[in-house]
């Protein structure tokens, strides 16, 4: 039992890094390498890791598989509401341009991709999650 | 059978080779794919835009419809692997 | 006539690279008889086409096609490839969760990983 000590507190030192990482990834995909995919992928990394060292209870406690569904379609609802949004100001679907030049404020292209991308990346995080969670389990999903 | 997958794969090897000398060189900066469109993504971002990365700029915003239907297919790859192990009907 | 066929493989290394590991998945895709080994043929497959688009998308004395402080006047690798790889590498991470479930569930129905052995118990009433 005594290396299950050692993987556990490691574990618990170095999942919320990894988070915070993957958080940076996320934001600065628009002035930096990074982006939407990638910065959410790391953040599945820390849940798989989560399932390693502390079992399937440790995980279903933390993300079940309820809120894992809401958050993927969460992320495609961000995406595609912004789209819809672009048409109401009187532009093509997903034209940002148009949002921008109709209101006025600067740098707003910029901050819609950086919306667009976190929307990818809770999507992106919420699949991973979940996929890896109903491989382990052998199949069960509960009734939560 | 697999004597046979073998020389399947030599005579597409075969072929392949061959089709390698009308490919440009590695890093050219001549080559036709490193000409029209992309010229155009390099020099057209900065204004259009105002964001740094050039390859965000394209998957968002250029070409953001098919970054839409990429999510679509992560959600419904996760969505059939519940549908295909799920066994909490059957108590 | 030898000279040149130097110079072809020499400048051309990438494409031969990726086409000896192209070969590779194809065959494991084929010719293997566990349904496992297919799956990571298939990736094998996968990963020798990202290796031949983003190689041919490099150019020489070029950086990160992110933006210094020069501006458009520098010399930039070609973006276009990796915006499109990065598309085919979510698809092929779906299409490898997809196979496994299945193969998961061919083996808690039949019992069997192997190609021939699961034609033969689908045969059996």
């Amino acid at each position: 039992m005594r290396e299950n000590v050692v993987i556990r507190t490691v574990s618990r030192l170095s999942i919320p890094f990894i988070q915070l990482f993957a958080l940076y990834v996320i934001v600065h995909g628009a002035s930096g390498a990074g982006g939407g995919f990638q910065g959410g992928v790391v953040f599945a990394t820390s849940f798989i890791l989560l399932l390693i060292a502390f079992g399937l209870p440790g995980v279903r406690s933390r993300f079940s598989g309820r809120s894992a569904r809401i958050f993927a379609a969460a992320g495609i609802f961000i995406y595609a509401g912004i789209g819809l949004l672009c048409i109401f100001y009187t532009g093509n679907f997903l034209e940002y341009a148009a949002i921008e030049s109709a209101s006025g404020i600067p740098h707003l292209h910029a901050l819609l991709i950086d919306l667009v991308e976190a929307g990818i990346g809770i999507t992106v995080l919420a699949v991973m999650t979940m996929i890896i969670v109903v491989f382990a389990d052998k199949g069960e999903i509960q009734r939560d | 059978m697999k004597k046979l997958a073998l020389i399947a794969v030599i005579f597409i090897g075969i072929i392949l080779f061959w089709a390698v000398g009308d490919m440009p060189a590695f890093g050219d900066p001549d080559a036709p794919a490193n000409q029209h469109v992309a010229r155009m993504y390099i020099d057209r971002t900065l204004p259009d835009i105002g964001i740094d990365n050039i390859v965000t700029a394209i998957i968002a915003s250029y070409r953001g419809f098919d970054t839409l239907g990429e999510v679509v297919v992560i959600f419904t790859a996760g969505i059939s692997v519940i549908l295909l192990l799920r066994r909490g009907e059957e108590r | 006539m030898i000279e040149d066929l130097f110079g072809l493989f020499l400048s051309r290394y990438n494409y031969w690279m990726a086409i000896i590991l192209m070969l590779i998945g194809l065959y494991a895709l084929i010719a293997k008889q566990n349904l496992v080994k297919k799956i990571i043929g298939l990736n094998i497959f996968q990963t020798a086409i990202f290796l031949f688009y983003i190689s041919f998308a490099d150019v020489t004395g070029g950086t990160a096609p992110i933006y210094t402080e020069e501006g458009t006047s520098a010399l930039y690798v070609n973006p276009l490839p990796h915006a499109l790889m990065l598309t085919a590498i979510v698809v092929g991470v779906s299409i490898t969760a997809v196979a496994l479930s299945l193969v998961v569930r061919i083996y808690q129905e039949y019992q069997v990983m192997d190609e021939d052995e699961l034609l033969e118990e689908m045969r059996r009433p």
